[in-house]
């Protein structure tokens, strides 16, 4: 279970939270500052790929291509690309957020000493909602890191469909009472990698704070 | 006195022609003209909402006017073929509300500019930096974030930035409104030091103490036109229109001498 299984779970989630991050910013920043038909564009596609359920992502993107069309993808490829499309569809609504609340002087200073507006997202709103995007960013973390276990139904070999494997196994040789053992073990398991991870990120948000973006609203009583 | 004798003969460095902008029925402005010599100081006072802002976000076209053309010298920086960016970096601009770019310290929001704009090399845009933060009494705070830093020493920071790019004039849009009354007599001192020492400045404020010190000519705005226009003395002592002496008077109650 833990040999094969966990390193396909850990590859698919950095696969999707790096394929989501990757298109998610650029849509994030074109649906706020692109012109108008591409402000559309990336709505309507935010829209889809919110609006559906990873389950039938996944199927459409390996059954649905594959029987219809002949485009066969391995397994792995489909469950990637139908999660990683659905990621970058969430991770674009964080970063908006994130980009949003960036007060609007801040491009209005850049702009008045003559940055291009390309210049005033990279040097002043990026660094700015990156910061404020890791906390809603852990939310994305958590949830993707689960839902790779979807792609156990297209036979992706991750943690979920090992887990199914050898306690369809195990009943028959050990007895039915193991197919709890196991299942415990795999929530355990999924459990750390949340905690991991997130620890990992709040790590990333204390090492980036700077005065004016700590957590607010902390009171002494 | 002498100061403003001083720098009588400079070239226009700022021309604005008729400018009109309407936002929905609301029509702000409704054909401003002025112009400004080299060295000179010029302050709008007026009522609220009669676009004084409107009118210093038109000249740097943070908001595009409807209507009308401003050149920057002899270069027409409404027209379509200039580019704005340039012009920009060419006008230093002071917001009310400071608008530092919250993520980075005092010396870097001094230094981004000349560095990412004007290509400046790190080294020297730092020394650049360092001297205009010395300017406005600030080289001690270099590395602090604008969150550490009072409202009056934020705004410093700001004029920092603007004079970093060695502007040919700087607008200053209400830069004490914000600001506690006890850390308004910072940001004037050096707006006046700024003056003296031969800054152009198109300031809009109500901070009569400054226009009378360093003014050239009071601009008094209304109704999104300018309704009179003099040397302080004139315009205070003086007024021509019954309007502007009533308003110099609230002001003059609120504000004190």
């Amino acid at each position: 279970m833990v040999e094969r299984g966990l390193p396909t779970t850990i590859l698919l989630t950095l696969g999707l939270l790096g394929m989501g991050l990757l298109m998610g910013y650029p849509i994030a920043f074109l649906q706020v500052y692109g012109p108008r038909p591409v402000r559309w564009f990336c709505r309507g596609y935010e829209q889809v790929f919110r609006g559906i359920p990873a389950i039938v992502l996944i199927l459409l993107f390996h059954s649905g291509l594959s029987r219809t069309f002949g485009i066969l993808l391995p397994a792995f490829a489909s469950g990637l690309l139908a999660l990683g499309l659905r990621s970058s569809a969430y991770q674009s609504q964080i970063f908006r957020g994130a980009i949003q609340s960036v007060s609007e002087g801040q491009m209005q200073a850049a702009r008045s000493v003559g940055m291009t507006k390309v210049q005033a997202i990279r040097y002043v709103i990026l660094p700015q909602a990156f910061r404020l995007s890791i906390p809603p960013w852990t939310n994305e973390y958590s949830s993707v890191l689960k839902d790779t276990s979807l792609a156990s139904a297209i036979g992706v070999h991750e943690l979920m469909k090992q887990t199914t494997l050898i306690y369809t196994r195990i009943q028959f040789t050990k007895g039915v009472e193991w197919i709890l053992v196991i299942l415990i073990l795999v929530a355990l398991i999924y459990w750390v990698l949340t905690f991991v991870g997130n620890t990992a990120l709040g790590f990333l948000e204390r090492r980036t704070r700077i005065p004016g973006f700590e957590t607010k609203g902390q009171v002494e009583r | 006195m002498d100061t403003r004798q001083r720098h009588k003969l400079g070239g226009v460095v700022l021309r604005v022609e008729n400018i009109h902008k309407t936002y929905g029925d609301n029509h702000v402005l409704r054909g401003v003209s002025l112009d400004i010599r080299k060295g000179e100081t010029k302050v709008i006072i007026g009522p609220s909402g009669t676009g004084k802002s409107t009118l210093l976000r038109c000249i740097n076209q943070l908001t595009m006017p409807d209507e009308g053309k401003v050149w920057l010298g002899d270069c027409e920086i409404t027209s379509r073929r200039e580019d704005i960016n340039c012009a920009r970096a060419k006008i230093g601009f002071v917001f009310q509300s400071f608008n530092l770019f919250t993520h980075l310290t005092a010396l870097s929001n001094v230094r981004i500019a000349p560095m990412k704009v004007g290509k400046m090399p790190k080294a020297k845009a730092t020394e650049l930096a360092m001297k205009e933060l010395e300017r406005v009494g600030l080289a001690d705070k270099a590395d602090a974030y604008p969150a550490e830093l009072s409202g009056g020493q934020q705004q410093r920071v700001s004029i920092a930035r603007a004079l970093a790019m060695s502007p040919q004039l700087i607008l200053f849009d209400e830069p004490t409104s914000a600001l506690d009354p006890e850390l308004i007599g910072e940001v004037l001192t050096v707006m006046i030091d700024l003056a003296r020492d031969g800054m152009t400045m198109l300031a809009v404020t109500h901070e009569m103490g400054f226009a009378r010190v360093v003014a050239d000519e009071i601009i008094f705005m209304e109704g999104g036109g300018i309704l009179e226009q003099g040397p302080p003395e004139q315009l205070v002592r003086n007024p021509q229109h019954a309007r502007t002496g009533e308003f110099l008077n609230k002001i003059t109650e609120l504000y004190g001498e």
